[in-house]
């Protein structure tokens, strides 16, 4: 394997790791303040610890016993599917056609649901547990980081780099663990949005080098073809964005629109 | 415990369709044509590396310009 295909992994992982991340922390602070920190910190400390085993039971047995060229076409389908979606959402909000993602709506959006339902007498165990506050956290972190496993399962499976792989995850959930921890709210400064573009761009690459690979393509420069077709989705990426602003401009009020997918 | 597994079976099923297809299920569509494609061009150099990701940049741009037009709903979650 290539150093560069490599480094593009190892971003691509902590990049989707910790934007995830950045999103899972905005709920799991909502819980800690609207329900309290330690039914907020065990939901999230379970949710982890569910996905760790998830990367384990699903992972391991797909290296060892899927033949590798059928598991190239299923996990670069896979992280095409990821990333043709992230990138269209990206190009979406850069030409001002989608709202971008604000951690401080959804966190203040989040904090007066969960405060409602605490007014309306939703109890506390005796013990100071919430179970509406650990199910929050619960659910932030599990959904967020379903994300995060596919993606650690698929580059790592497909490169037979899981090790790295989740080795890179587990690295973006230490630092944001730790800033989360440090200031205490949602990380509205984290460029969320640029970081979602660049690992749309690396899941797109890898997905079609995959698909490619898996199906018997022969890249031209073999692992080298993977920067090649990075660079191929930035300027894909910045023409589209070009073309609906120029051509195609936005309504004055940018469409907000929830979304179910990546 | 067999509705259990049910529900849970349910619940998954679900999960993996929003997650997948969702509100873009011509992503899903496009990959398919993709995969397919792929196997056709199974044995070449430069068309394979050249044609699969001209087809899935179009294939892109048809559903960014399908998600321009969506009409606006709930949340600014995403």
């Amino acid at each position: 394997m290539h150093t560069s295909s490599t480094l593009v992994l190892v971003l691509a992982v902590f990049g989707a790791s910790l934007v995830e991340m950045v999103e899972a922390l905005t709920l799991v602070v909502a819980a800690g303040v609207s329900r309290g920190w330690r039914s907020a910190l065990e939901g999230a400390a379970a949710a982890v610890l569910v996905l760790g085993v998830l990367v384990l039971a699903v992972g391991v047995p797909l290296i060892h016993y899927m033949p590798i060229d059928a598991l190239r076409v299923v996990v670069g389908a896979l992280l095409l599917v990821l990333g043709l979606n992230w990138l269209r959402k990206a190009i979406l909000r850069s030409s001002g056609h989608k709202a971008m993602h604000d951690e401080d709506a959804i966190y203040a959006e989040t904090v007066a649901e969960l405060s409602e339902d605490s007014d309306a007498g939703s109890e506390h165990t005796s013990k100071g547990r919430d179970p509406v506050g650990f199910a929050v956290a619960f659910k932030g972190v599990f959904l967020e980081g379903t994300e995060v496993v596919l993606i650690v399962i698929s580059l790592g499976a497909a490169q037979n780099r899981l090790g790295l792989a989740a080795l890179a995850a587990v690295a973006a959930v230490v630092v944001v663990g730790i800033v989360g921890i440090i200031v205490s709210r949602q990380l509205s400064e984290v460029p969320e949005n640029t970081i979602k573009t660049a690992v749309g761009i690396m899941l797109s690459s890898f997905g079609v080098f995959w698909v490619g690979e898996g199906a018997g393509i022969h890249w031209p420069g073999s692992d080298l073809a993977i920067p090649v077709l990075v660079g191929f989705w930035l300027v894909v990426y910045f023409s589209y964005t070009a073309l609906l602003r120029t051509l195609l401009p936005a309504p004055a009020k940018p469409v907000i629109e929830e979304a179910s997918t990546p | 415990m067999t509705a259990a597994i049910a529900r849970a079976a349910r619940w998954l099923g679900r999960f993996l369709w929003d997650f997948i297809i969702g509100d873009t299920p011509e992503v899903a569509l496009a990959t398919g044509a993709i995969v397919a494609i792929a196997f056709l061009l199974a044995g070449s150099e430069w068309l394979g590396a050249i044609l699969l990701p001209l087809l899935a940049a179009g294939f892109l741009l048809a559903s960014t310009l399908r998600g321009r037009k969506r009409a606006p709903s709930r949340s600014a979650r995403s």
